[in-house]
């Protein structure tokens, strides 16, 4: 029953059209702090597997050579001083060459010094505002139309026709390629989190706080997350969008900007 | 000392035929260690059934892309609520059941200390969960901000608001009264040649848990508290607009949160450090210094909360420290797995429930270990944090971690309360059902965090399916495993299994086998004379 059951669940899986799309592991992403968070990850990663085969590996053999339908006998020690102090030093030894280079990286990801670009972005239930300082360009980002309208329930939308289904905003943050960007945080209301995997960013939007992070994007696109820190009924719906132009684009869009070109242009899709 | 031994002896005759009190007065009046042994481990049981429900409901909204059954809002206190009564409701008071059971049973004493007020903190639970539950019929709702309650989200609940704070400061009152009876019964009750290295390590495991309680309860109600004055008393202890800090509450819930998640765990490490031996035929391995990892553990719990705050902006030092520190728990943390593992080698094993139950736990939550290494490393964790990732970590080190070992305490010590044993094939095909269905339930969720799926979301973006749609088929095949628990005890309770021997198990270790199955209503009235050392190891 049990076996049918997850050969089932198996099968209609294999067989899913979105197979292709799973995603099992985090982003590399597209900055070298995000490959170097991947990096690290991976290699805490290992360890683990590698911990796990040694002691997995004893205890299955020890579990099928140890019973006593086997005709063991038991031993009757019970202490061990030799493997007790193996036992522990190991482990922080393993520790101590984690440690360094996660050290390492927490200092990079937290040096926001001499940015290129400071975006202040401002959490609201339930979207985030932008402010390009020193430049007159300021928007707020919500949830696309099409996703609003197939969120409701019993909307008779199917969310997989909805293209980046709650992952699509009406006006992205739009940052030039190469450039050190620091992203100013805080919040009107409640906490909010601002999370795109491939920056590799988390951090917190605060009210009455101002929390920074940095990224330097290296490669044009789309990238897309969400708040990922509790906000109320429609925390599930604030995503965020960034996308990473050529720096002579962004220069153009950000003059087109000035003088509130984005607000038009919402206007105008909300027509269509 | 001899002399409190001899009056015990003096009273000895008078009190031989005292039984319980007949009808519910023996329940709600109940000053006896096993009744109310009994009583908590139904409780938690009935909120292990509540809290499941409302996991139901979650999965299955999750099960598909688009909303379903429920609306944002309601799925929020589904969350919320789940956890409150998973946490509070369901691991905790079981956990205190066993401990009431079994301490005094493991001591050599004939009750928990302070009698009266084990009643009392017991009867405070129903209570306290009657007053959250019914949260959920108040305009707004039931608390829908997590069960973390970070203001100012959780400023912003309904009526329910007051409602949620008492609740919690009686949950709180009830594991504190709890706590001070397991520290007294075991600091003053011990049987006379019992000293303090030769206690079993349920009984180790349980001090160190009362003292973690007595630490951190009161820090968990001032924080509350103070949620409680900012809302309704004008203070703005976490309100910025008022000079006020809201990630002090963070750090004030995590002071706590942290050594509540060993609250939940350091018993379930003293069960299984019983079993284990048991049914591997030998003495547990290295008794000290599993007493002394226990004991670092307890500490480091107090030095690491903010290893769940890594993204709110704490200085880089500040980061550094916590994550040095956390990391170091996996050091005594190890030692308890080696040293099972150390247990069971070259033992002679057979696998009856409780065994398997046990062996599941030292896989299962060792898997749950390796995820919470991952989590400490601070810059992986900005990825991790508030990710599935993070609820696949603590639902393997809570379900088949402390679950698991609820769930092998009480085939292990269900013989020795009933008299009987339990179906032994049903024990199994629970096992293999459980074991099965919450890896499925929750293996997948690594994925999907480590994707980029954020927690307590009712609603993904379409990549996600696939994993949710089996977590949520595992979560439904789980829940119902355990209706097949329920049948087995009350099968057991119903005296429907073979009569169990007073030593129930192949010569196992510990006072609690010396008294008769079923352990009668009194015991130990008489102190046990302690012969050998190997009673206790």
């Amino acid at each position: 029953m049990i076996r049918k059951l997850c050969s089932g669940v198996l099968l209609l899986a294999i067989t899913s059209n979105a197979f292709a799309d799973w995603a099992l592991n985090m982003p590399k992403g597209i900055t070298e702090l995000s490959a170097e968070t991947h990096q690290i990850h991976m290699v805490i990663f290992w360890w683990c597997v590698a911990i796990a085969v040694v002691v997995f590996g004893a205890m299955i053999y020890s579990l099928v050579k140890h019973r006593k339908s086997r005709g063991a006998v038991p031993a009757t020690f019970s202490h061990s001083m030799t493997a007790e102090v193996i036992w522990t030093v190991i482990p922080v030894v393993i520790l101590l060459i984690m440690a360094v280079p996660s050290a390492e990286l927490m200092i990079k990801l937290e040096d926001t010094r001499d940015p290129d670009l400071t975006i202040v972005a401002t959490g609201y239930q339930w979207k985030w505002h932008y402010t390009y300082q020193g430049e007159d360009v300021s928007f707020y980002s919500t949830l696309a139309r099409s996703s609003q309208a197939a969120r409701r329930r019993g909307s008779g939308i199917d969310p997989n026709t909805v293209e980046n289904y709650l992952l699509d905003v009406d006006n992205p943050l739009v940052v030039p390629m190469g450039a050190k960007v620091r992203l100013l945080l805080t919040s009107n209301d409640v906490v909010h989190a601002w999370w795109v995997p491939d920056l590799a960013i988390k951090k917190d939007a605060i009210p009455g706080f101002m929390n920074e992070t940095w990224f330097k994007a290296e490669q044009t696109g789309t990238f897309r997350g969400q708040c990922a820190e509790l906000c109320g009924m429609d925390h599930g719906y604030m995503p965020i969008v960034v996308e990473v132009l050529d720096p002579a684009d962004f220069e153009a869009w950000l003059e087109n900007e000035k003088g509130g070109a984005t607000a038009v242009a919402a206007a105008g899709g909300e027509l269509q | 000392m001899s002399g409190a031994v001899a009056d015990i002896h003096a009273d000895h005759s008078e009190h031989d035929d005292h039984g319980p009190a007949k009808g519910w007065r023996r329940w709600l009046y109940a000053t006896n260690h096993k009744d109310i042994g009994t009583m908590y481990l139904l409780f938690s049981l009935t909120m292990f059934f509540a809290g499941g429900s409302m996991a139901l409901i979650i999965r299955s909204e999750l099960f598909s892309p688009g909303l379903q059954f429920v609306d944002p809002a309601f799925f929020n206190q589904m969350t919320t609520m789940h956890a409150l009564i998973m946490v509070f409701g369901a691991v905790m008071p079981a956990f205190v059941g066993l401990a009431n059971w079994m301490i005094p049973l493991m001591i050599g004493a004939p009750d928990m200390a302070l009698p009266r007020m084990n009643n009392w903190s017991f009867w405070i639970l129903p209570v306290a969960f009657s007053i959250l539950g019914s949260t959920l019929f108040m305009a707004g709702g039931a608390p829908a901000s997590g069960w973390t309650m970070y203001p100012p989200l959780v400023l912003q609940t309904g009526d329910a608001f007051p409602f949620l704070i008492f609740s919690v400061h009686l949950m709180g009152l009830s594991s504190i009264m709890g706590a001070i009876n397991v520290i007294v019964t075991i600091i003053n009750m011990r049987a006379p040649d019992m000293s303090l290295l030769k206690m079993p390590m349920f009984v180790w495991t349980w001090l160190i848990t009362a003292y973690l309680l007595i630490a951190v309860m009161p820090v968990l109600a001032g924080a509350v508290t103070m949620l409680l004055t900012d809302q309704f008393f004008g203070t703005s202890f976490f309100l910025a607009a008022g000079g006020g800090d809201p990630v002090m509450f963070q750090h004030i819930f995590w002071f706590f949160g942290h050594p509540e998640v060993y609250i939940m765990i350091l018993p379930a490490f003293g069960v299984v450090s019983e079993i284990i031996p048991t049914f591997s035929r030998k003495p547990l391995f290295g008794h000290d210094s599993m007493v002394y990892a226990a004991s670092s553990i307890a500490f480091l719990s107090f030095i690491v909360w903010a290893h769940h705050m890594f993204t709110v902006g704490m200085p880089l030092t500040g980061q550094m420290f916590f994550m040095f520190a956390t990391m170091l728990i996996a050091v005594p943390t190890g030692v308890k797995i080696f040293n099972w593992l150390a247990t069971m080698w070259r033992g002679a094993m057979t696998f009856e429930t409780p065994m398997l139950f046990s062996l599941g736990f030292v896989f299962l939550f060792t898997i749950g270990g390796f995820s919470g290494l991952m989590l400490a490393i601070a810059p992986a964790d900005i990825q991790y944090h508030d990710s599935y990732f993070v609820v696949a970590h603590f639902h393997y080190v809570l379900v088949p971690g402390s679950i698991f070992a609820l769930m092998a305490a009480v085939y292990y010590w269900m013989p020795k309360w009933t008299g009987h044993f339990y179906n032994e094939s049903l024990g199994k095909l629970h096992f293999w059902l459980s074991t099965i269905f919450v890896n499925l339930t929750f293996f997948p969720m690594h994925f999907v965090g480590l994707a980029g799926m954020p927690r307590r979301i009712p609603d993904y973006s379409t990549q996600f399916t696939d994993f949710n749609a089996i977590a949520s088929i595992g979560a439904f095949g789980f829940g119902l495993s355990q209706l097949l628990f329920v049948f087995i005890v009350f099968q057991c309770v119903r005296n429907k299994g073979e009569i169990a021997t007073q030593e129930v198990w192949d010569n196992p270790n510990g006072l609690e086998w010396t008294v008769p199955s079923p352990a009668p209503y009194h015991t130990f009235e008489t102190p046990p004379r302690v012969t050998s050392d190997a009673a206790f190891s």
